[in-house]
This record gives C-alpha cells, sequence and structure tokens, in this order.
C-alpha cells in the first residue's frame, strides 16, 4: 500500500475556504421546504437535558475557551440510536447535581475573577464590597439572555438580581455575589434543559408551531451543536425566523460558518456512539500498541474522514462505507501495517491517506472506531460488529437472545476444529434457538474479521487464513469492500441517515406522522440530491414541520413517588 | 452541660453569631449525644439503621454456593467461602425466583432490575426506583448524601440504582474522587472540637432559593412526562439545599467516625485486580461515611451484569467464558468462570469486614446495617432466572436475626425485597408487580 497524498498543512484557513464552496455549491438544499397541508405531520416538543458536549461548547461560547470546566457530567443516555433522544429521557440525579454544583461555581468564580471580570463583566459595582441593582442587572441580563437562549423575564431577573445581593451582603464580596448567582443560573432547569415552548401556528388553524426562540434553538442545536449566536437571538427576538426568507437567511449563515464542521462532528459522534470511548478498555498484554492516545486517533480518524467527505468534498453520504480515503497517524499506521510518509518534526502528524484500488478495506466501517468499539477487550466480535452495523448504520433492532440457552458448543477457542471465528459461530447459526438472529449479524460481522479488537489488519486466525466472505439482506460478496458496497447498496442505509438526522434535531424517534413525511418527502429530497448529507440537513432545516409541534400536553403530575407506589403504604400488624 | 429539651433554632444562633463575619466557635451539640459507651444516642434511641446494595453480575454455579442444610449456617457452599468469617453475621436466600409473566427475556438486565425493583421489565427502560431508593427515602433525608453509588469497573453506568426514570444513579467510578466528595473541604468532622460556620454556605443558600422559586412556573407547560422529570430536578436540588443546611450545623459526635486514609489515583478498569482494588477501598471509604453518618444508603457494584471482568493477558472476558467455557468433566463447572465467582466472593467478603472492622460500642457498625448481595442470573451459562444467589448481611439493629440459609422453594425474590424494606423501617406490606407482587417477608430471619 502507498501513500497517494501530501501531508496536510494548509491549515485551517484553507480548509475552511473548501468548506464554504461545498456549502454554497449545494444542489437542491436551498429550494424551498416542501408544501404542507393540513393535518401534516408535527411531532410533540421534548425538554432536552444538554449533552456533555453541548454544556461544553456553551461554555466555550459565552466565556471563552480561557475559563475551564471542572468535575464531571452525568453520563447522557441512548434512546431510538441516539444520545440526542435519550436526553429527552432523562433527569438531573442528586449526585449529578452536585457535580452540576460544582461545575457551575468552578466556571463563575472563573469568570468574576480579576483575570476575567474586566472583559467579561460589562459594568463595575461602585462598591466591590456592596451590592449594586444596576451592574448586577446589566449581567445576569445579558449572561441569562445566552444561557437561558432567550431574555430572562422581568420577574427571573428581579429574582436574580435579589439573590446576587443577598449573596453580596453575606459575604460583602460584590463579585462572590453576582457570581454565586451566575452559578444559579447554570443550575437552573431553564439552563440545563433545554425547553421548548409551543405557540397556536398562525398558518396552520389549530395547529402549533414551537416559539421563535425554541425555533431559534432548535436550529442553532441541529446545524452547531451549540446554543444561538447574539444574532440568532435577535432573529428570534424580532420575529424575523417566523418568516419563509428570515429562516433561510439564518440557515444560510448558519450553514456558511466553519462551526457547522462542529454540528457536523456532533451528529456522528451521536449515532457512531463514540461515547462508548470513554470507557472502552482493550487488553494491553495482548495489544500494546493499543494507547489512550490510539483512543482518540481512532476517533479523530473517523471524524476527519467523514467531514471532509460529506462537507469539504459534499459526497454521496453512502460512499463513507466504500470510500479509500482516510487520514493517518504514525500510530494508526502501525496498527494497520500501511506505509505512510509523515514530516518530519511534528508530533502526531495528521497526513491524507488513500488506500490503492483492491485494498480490503470498507470506508469508516474498517476504521479502529468502528470495529475496535464493537469487540471484546481481547479478540474481536463478529457478532457484536454484525449487531453494531445493523443498529447504527441501518437503524434495524437486533432481538436479544433468547433464556435458557446453553451455549457450551458454541465457542471455544482452545478446540483445535475451530480456530476461527467463522467456524465457531457456525453452531451459533446451525441452532435453531440462535439461527434466526445470528443468520443476521454474524455475516456481515465476520467480513471484518480481518481486523483484529483493536483494528489491527489481519489475514490469519490462529493460524488459519480468515474468509471474509458472507452476505447482507441476500446480497453475497466475498471480501469486506463487498460488504462496504452491500452497505452502501441497501435502501436501509439511506433511510436511515435522514430518520437519525430528523431525531437528532427534534429530540425524539418520529411518530407515525412525521415517518411518513420522512418516507414520502425527505427521503425522496435525499436520494435526488445524489444523498448528499448537507442537502438533507438543510432540507430539514428549512422545513416547516421540523418546527412544528403537537398541541401541548399539560397532565397531572406524575411526582417519582406515585410512578414509585408499587404496594400499599401501611404495614399490617 | 445544655438542657437537650430546650428548643434552639440552630440557624437564627448561627446567623447571629455570624454577624457577617467568619467567627470560630465551640457549639453546642444541639441535635443529640451519644450515650457514655457509643451504642446509643443519649437519649435512648439507638444508633441508625444503615442499608445498602451490593451487585455482582452473572451469578453463580448452582448447587455450590447454598450452605449444604436449611437453617442455621454452619457451613457455605464452596462459592460463598469468602464470607465463612462472618457466617453468624449473614444470611443465605436460595431458591427464588424472577418470573417472567410473558414478556421477554432481556439478558443481563431483566434479572437485575426485576430483584431490585419487584418489577420484570417489559423493555430495555426501567421507570420504576430501586428498592434502596425507596429505603433512602424513608431513611436517607436528614443525611448529608441520600445515597452514595460507587461501581468497581471504571463506569459510571454500571450502577444498580435509580429512582423513578430512565436513567440510573451514576456511579462514582474513582476511590480517590469518592473520597474528596466525602471528606474532601465540605466535610465537618464530628468529633472536631471547634466549629467554623462559613458564610459562602449561606450565600449559596440564597442563589439555590431563587432557582427552587421557579419551579411552579416551570411546570405549568409541561406534560406528565416531563413534569415527574422536573421533579426529580427539584428533589436532587432539595438534596444539595440539605447538604448546605447540615454544613451549617455542628454535627453531633460520633466516637466510630474517622476520615480514612486519602487513596492513591488507581487504574481504573474491568481488569480483575484493579477491580478488586479499587472495591477494597470503596469498601473502606463507605465504611467510615457511613459510620460519620454522611449518608444512611449506600449502592456497591462490584461487576456489571454483562460482566466485563478479565484478567490481564486473557482475551476472554468473564461473560464470554460463561457462554463460551466448557465444563469441566472432573471439575463438573467451568472453570475461569468459577475463577471469577470465587474473586467476586471474595470481594463481598472485604465489603462486609469492612463494614464489621468499625467498632461502636460493644459491637460494629455492621450490626446496624443491612446490607443487600443480588445478582441478575441463577446459572449465567443459559441466562436462567430461577434460584438467583441472594446473601444479606448485618442485623438491621436488631431487626434482623442473622447467621440462617433460608429456602424459599420457587416464590419470588421480591420477598426478599419487601423483607429488607420493612427491617429497615419502610411503612409497606407489600412490594412487587404482577407474578413478582408478594406480601410474605422471610418471616424466619424478621426479629
Amino acid at each position: 500500500m502507498t501513500n497517494t497524498s501530501k501531508p496536510s498543512g494548509k491549515g485551517k484557513y484553507l480548509r475552511r475556504l473548501a468548506l464554504c464552496g461545498a456549502i454554497a455549491a449545494l444542489g437542491f438544499a436551498g429550494a424551498a421546504a416542501p408544501a404542507l397541508a393540513d393535518g401534516d405531520a408535527a411531532g410533540q416538543v421534548a425538554m432536552r437535558r444538554l449533552t456533555q458536549d453541548q454544556y461544553k461548547q456553551i461554555v466555550m461560547d459565552v466565556f471563552g475557551p480561557t475559563v475551564t470546566l471542572g468535575g464531571r457530567f452525568e453520563p447522557d443516555m441512548r434512546d431510538a440510536g441516539l444520545l440526542a433522544v435519550g436526553a429527552a429521557q432523562v433527569s438531573v440525579t442528586a449526585s449529578g447535581f452536585e457535580q452540576y454544583d460544582l461545575m457551575a461555581r468552578s466556571i463563575a468564580s472563573q469568570v468574576v475573577d480579576p483575570e476575567h471580570r474586566s472583559l467579561l463583566i460589562p459594568c463595575k459595582p461602585a462598591s466591590d464590597k456592596a451590592p449594586d441593582d444596576a451592574c448586577a442587572k446589566a449581567f445576569l441580563g445579558k449572561v441569562g439572555r445566552l444561557l437561558f437562549r432567550r431574555p430572562l423575564t422581568q420577574h427571573e431577573l428581579d429574582a436574580q438580581v435579589a439573590a446576587a445581593n443577598a449573596a453580596t451582603v453575606k459575604t460583602s464580596d460584590f463579585y462572590n455575589g453576582i457570581g454565586l448567582a451566575l452559578a444559579g443560573l447554570m443550575e437552573a432547569p431553564e439552563f440545563l434543559f433545554r425547553q421548548e415552548r409551543v405557540e397556536p401556528d398562525p398558518d396552520h388553524a389549530g395547529q402549533y408551531r414551537l416559539d421563535a426562540y425554541s425555533k431559534a434553538t432548535r436550529l442553532s442545536f441541529l446545524l452547531w451543536n451549540a446554543a444561538p449566536d447574539p444574532e440568532l437571538l435577535a432573529s428570534a427576538e424580532s420575529g424575523e425566523i417566523n418568516t419563509a426568507s428570515g429562516l433561510k437567511k439564518q440557515v444560510d449563515r448558519l450553514m456558511a460558518s466553519p462551526r457547522l464542521e462542529n454540528g457536523v462532528r456532533a451528529f456522528f459522534a451521536d449515532m457512531l456512539a463514540f461515547d462508548g470511548f470513554s470507557t472502552l478498555a482493550k487488553d494491553t498484554t495482548l495489544y500494546p500498541k493499543f494507547t489512550s492516545q490510539v483512543l482518540r486517533d481512532a476517533q479523530e480518524q473517523t471524524m476527519r474522514t467523514i467531514v471532509d467527505h460529506v462537507m469539504v468534498e459534499n459526497a454521496d453520504y453512502r460512499d463513507l462505507f466504500t470510500t479509500r480515503k482516510t487520514y493517518m497517524t504514525p500510530l494508526l499506521a502501525s496498527i494497520y501495517k500501511v506505509q505512510v510518509q509523515f514530516p518530519d518534526g511534528v508530533l502526531n502528524p495528521w497526513v491524507p491517506y488513500e488506500y490503492p484500488e483492491g485494498a480490503q478495506v470498507a470506508g469508516i466501517l474498517t476504521q479502529a472506531s468502528f470495529v475496535g468499539l464493537h469487540s471484546h477487550p481481547g479478540r474481536s466480535s463478529a457478532t457484536i460488529r454484525g449487531k453494531a452495523l445493523r443498529n447504527i448504520v441501518l437503524c434495524q433492532k437486533v432481538p436479544d437472545p433468547p433464556g435458557n440457552v446453553n451455549f457450551n458448543l458454541v465457542q471455544d477457542t482452545n478446540n483445535p476444529n475451530f480456530k476461527t471465528a467463522r467456524q465457531r459461530l457456525e453452531a451459533h447459526r446451525t441452532a435453531a434457538t440462535c439461527a434466526g438472529c445470528h443468520k443476521i449479524m454474524d455475516p456481515v460481522g465476520l467480513a471484518m474479521e480481518n481486523f483484529d479488537t483493536i483494528g489491527g489488519f489481519r489475514t490469519t486466525e490462529n493460524g488459519a487464513p480468515i474468509d471474509a466472505s458472507g452476505e447482507l439482506d441476500a446480497v453475497k460478496f466475498t471480501d469486506v469492500p463487498g460488504m462496504g458496497k452491500a452497505v452502501h447498496d441497501n435502501a436501509s442505509t439511506s433511510a436511515c441517515i435522514v430518520n437519525r438526522v430528523y431525531s437528532f434535531g427534534t429530540g425524539h424517534a418520529p411518530n407515525k406522522s412525521e415517518s411518513q413525511w420522512i418516507s414520502s418527502t425527505l427521503a425522496t429530497d435525499f436520494k435526488e440530491s445524489g444523498y448528499k448529507y448537507l442537502a438533507l440537513v438543510k432540507d430539514i432545516a428549512t422545513s416547516d414541520v421540523f418546527y412544528r409541534a403537537a398541541p401541548p400536553q399539560t397532565g397531572a403530575l406524575d411526582t417519582p413517588s406515585k410512578l414509585a407506589s408499587t404496594g400499599s403504604q401501611e404495614v399490617q400488624k | 452541660m445544655i438542657p437537650i429539651n430546650r428548643k434552639i433554632d440552630r440557624r437564627r444562633v448561627l446567623r447571629g453569631m455570624l454577624g457577617g463575619t467568619a467567627v470560630t466557635v465551640a457549639l453546642p451539640f444541639l441535635d443529640c449525644f451519644l450515650n457514655t459507651n457509643g451504642t446509643a444516642l443519649a437519649d435512648g434511641q439507638a444508633l441508625p439503621v444503615c442499608f445498602g446494595t451490593w451487585f455482582w453480575g452473572l451469578g453463580m454455579n448452582p448447587g455450590r454456593w447454598e450452605p449444604p442444610t436449611a437453617g442455621k449456617i454452619t457451613e457455605f457452599g464452596p462459592e460463598l467461602a469468602g464470607l465463612t468469617p462472618y457466617k453468624d453475621k449473614v444470611n443465605v436466600y436460595s431458591g427464588t425466583k424472577v418470573i417472567l409473566d410473558g414478556r421477554p427475556m432481556i439478558t443481563h438486565f431483566t434479572g437485575d432490575w426485576a430483584v431490585l425493583t419487584g418489577t420484570t421489565p417489559r423493555e430495555e427502560r426501567v421507570i420504576l426506583p430501586s428498592v434502596d431508593q425507596l429505603i433512602a427515602d424513608v431513611i436517607g433525608t436528614k443525611t448529608r448524601f441520600r445515597s452514595l453509588e460507587v461501581t468497581s469497573t471504571g463506569n459510571a453506568v454500571h450502577s444498580y440504582s435509580r429512582r423513578a426514570g430512565a436513567a440510573v444513579n451514576p456511579a462514582e467510578v474513582s476511590p480517590a474522587a469518592l473520597y474528596t466528595r466525602i471528606f474532601g473541604p465540605d466535610f465537618k468532622d464530628p468529633n472536631a472540637a471547634d466549629f467554623k460556620p462559613d458564610p459562602q454556605i449561606m450565600a449559596r443558600q440564597s442563589v439555590l432559593t431563587a432557582v427552587m422559586a421557579q419551579r411552579d412556573d416551570l411546570s405549568k407547560t409541561l406534560g406528565a412526562a416531563d413534569k415527574a422529570r422536573l421533579e426529580e430536578y427539584f428533589t436532587s436540588l432539595r438534596q444539595i439545599e440539605q447538604q448546605l443546611e447540615l454544613e451549617l450545623q455542628k454535627p453531633a459526635p460520633l466516637a466510630a467516625c474517622s476520615s480514612p486514609a486519602k487513596p492513591q489515583d488507581m487504574v481504573l478498569g474491568s481488569e480483575i485486580e484493579s477491580v478488586k482494588g479499587n472495591h477494597k477501598l470503596f469498601a473502606q471509604i463507605l465504611a467510615h461515611a457511613l459510620a460519620c453518618n454522611q449518608t444512611r444508603v449506600i449502592n456497591v457494584t462490584f461487576n456489571d451484569a454483562t460482566s466485563s471482568l478479565r484478567k490481564q493477558g486473557s482475551s476472554m472476558t468473564h461473560h464470554v467464558y460463561t457462554h463460551e467455557e466448557s465444563i469441566d468433566p472432573q471439575l463438573g463447572y467451568q472453570p475461569n468462570v468459577t475463577a471469577f465467582i470465587m474473586n467476586i466472593s471474595s470481594g463481598l467478603g472485604d465489603m462486609v469486614a469492612a463494614l464489621d472492622s468499625v467498632k461502636e460500642g460493644d459491637g460494629t457498625l455492621l450490626d446496624r446495617m443491612l446490607l443487600m448481595a443480588s445478582t441478575d442470573t441463577g446459572y449465567a451459562k443459559v441466562h436462567s432466572l430461577d434460584d438467583i444467589p441472594l446473601i444479606t448481611a448485618g442485623r438491621a439493629g436488631g431487626k434482623v436475626k442473622t447467621g440462617l440459609h433460608v429456602v424459599a422453594k420457587g416464590d419470588p425474590s421480591t420477598r426478599l425485597g419487601l423483607t429488607v424494606q420493612q427491617a429497615v423501617g419502610v411503612p409497606i406490606n407489600s412490594w412487587g408487580t404482577d407474578s413478582m407482587q408478594t406480601s410474605k417477608t422471610f418471616t424466619e430471619v424478621m426479629a
């Protein structure tokens, strides 16, 4: 294998230029959103907890990169294939609140410290030791608007100023007082949760839509995975975002921004379940090349591949599973066993690399981020990989294994008759109780057996040659590029990405009416665009359906204690 | 001696004393004194009962853990040998099962949550609270932490504790972080001579009060499910408020309370030696936390239900071994699986030892503790939900008799969940749903 590309070194500027060019060249995406008739699709609004990445991004956007985070986050939860959907299911536990409290106070203390206050606080108090209503109001009103993603109400602002004043009095320190009030804003549910609000839709009698601020927020998180910037908030405040031209103007602006890359990375990191890397472990005795740097490189390799493919090249999304183009670091090249020319004197350089024609790869599916994430700590797993491909790339759920099944004969790695995973798994696929599910996981997973548990390329296992043939939904292939082609051509591949991007934006799995709209309109548009990812995102962002809402549902409060009531509450003696 | 029957508003006293500046004061013991031998509070009340869960994944080998006879334990099966030094302080419950009621058997999920929530889950989401949280709502409301969760696996989601909702209470993964959380700068040593209230705490209270004030306005526009999630948020906020409240009070002295040694940063992960080492450190820190009345409810995960335990240099995990290792015809069991089980059993012994090592008067912390150990399956090799091993340690302040092997003969595992709730004072007379619902405790162990 040869290095067919020269080292990357042109810098961020050229990269952004190329990106902007790609966006400007988009095809149909700028077309008007599909027309809707009354009774068309509308989903339930969601109250979503900020994900870890979103929280970090907001802190950086609002306070700048010199303010650091302390503490740890509550684990995010995956539902319907996405953390973005799970975010609408989770709350804040007691220990999670402790951590939010620690982080908020740590951030706030940095914001008000002498180093940052002149930059971040727009006024000076009359005295450093006493309350100052005007200054507290100016600061908390400004920062509150950015954190809550809407202006604070007069009542909210008064309460925040009163809290700052009370804290100032108790500690005789104005900056400490507004710092604690800022921490309070960052612990408030209005910050930690994206609570969407709805209003009657003037264009569709009897129907509802997101209000302007919720609309701006949904759009901003879809495209940038970040809270609305001041310009987008201004568009919401003026109502401009509620007009077709106003919305298009904002969508064009956000999509022309280099920050779009952040949104692309966020979506694919979520879809590809990269959160699993935070706890991924491999046996370093068996795989001494596996280090924390390999973990980071593996994720970044896939992200660079995707960003180049769907943004810079504006290429067919499905080609991600067949492309031979990627990026390498010395560590990755060593694991994949490829020869790459790296520049001298650069620490951990990234170099674009294209595998030669006929190479045994299948785009991002044979990168360490996929085959490594979906393996055991000490060995590969065709079943886990096959299941992950079904779940993640094709949006198909594989049923759980049945109970009371004896696995005794299935896989014994010491058995001289079953040297390879294929031979061991044969037992699964021939046992009646196992065959139903294993025949949809193993044949596609076995095609990735040329890659060990950390992504290292191999041609044999226990001395026996690896046979990477298999099939996907009746399409047979003889090697892993064939598998990539089968994934590329599978109708579920494109349907899945359309469904996932929509869910990522709305925070829920599509309901029946939304699914109908997705399959009839969105999927068709996607196909007509040549399966261009950015065209899909723009189609969603400019559509009417994306901002419509089912009628608000307010009901009786089901408290945790009420939900928990599974037994009678009095002891009979 | 300060008369203890005289009503004193502590916060008012503190506010008056502070007057805007921090002062060092030696305050009277407002809430309670210990009696002279440290076994009870001065008013005659016993030291508070504590509760814990201890979870391990992948069960044990049928027939190899139970004591050979019902009734008084004279010996354990070989896989519970780690508990031998404590055979008079533990109970073993065999013969219980999880009943599916026609629901899908979600492997390494159904069993664990059915035992701990009393309900067989319908899908891979559990909305009911686990038994420890039901108990924490009763006995955990007066302490700094309503409950503490830890896992030795290095993965915070390996927690088997949850309030009503879709997410688990995340577990602490690092002993050093747990130490800092409990015994770091915010720890108020109950035996310290001086007490210095921090005005910053009161300042923080003002701010949190402002957050709490938004509660009613916020919930107006929400549907029922989101309201429940918001309620959970505010329950968590109240926990922080309570922590602050307690930090403004001179805690009652506790003779057995001392800070543990601060642990080093450890390697985290599922390698068995690392898991055992971290678990031992967690056990010590949690025992100190209970002795210092920082919490009354703990939840410990030794390994997750789909156990990722592994030995350094081996390509196989505990879970993979359960399904792929042959039964040794001579031994009659899977040797590598059983090696992991023995490590787990030893870990449970370490946990019990840590609780028993804290001397309180003539007894130990274990005497007022009730630790419930459970797992996800009876026999991992076939994902069985029959005869799931269940163990308790401790006497719950005299409410539970110990040293007994109870044979349940096919009853739902919820009998134990009901038993432990009643033993620690939860006012409930039945627990569980559908076929897992029961009103029968294990009367054999109730004192």
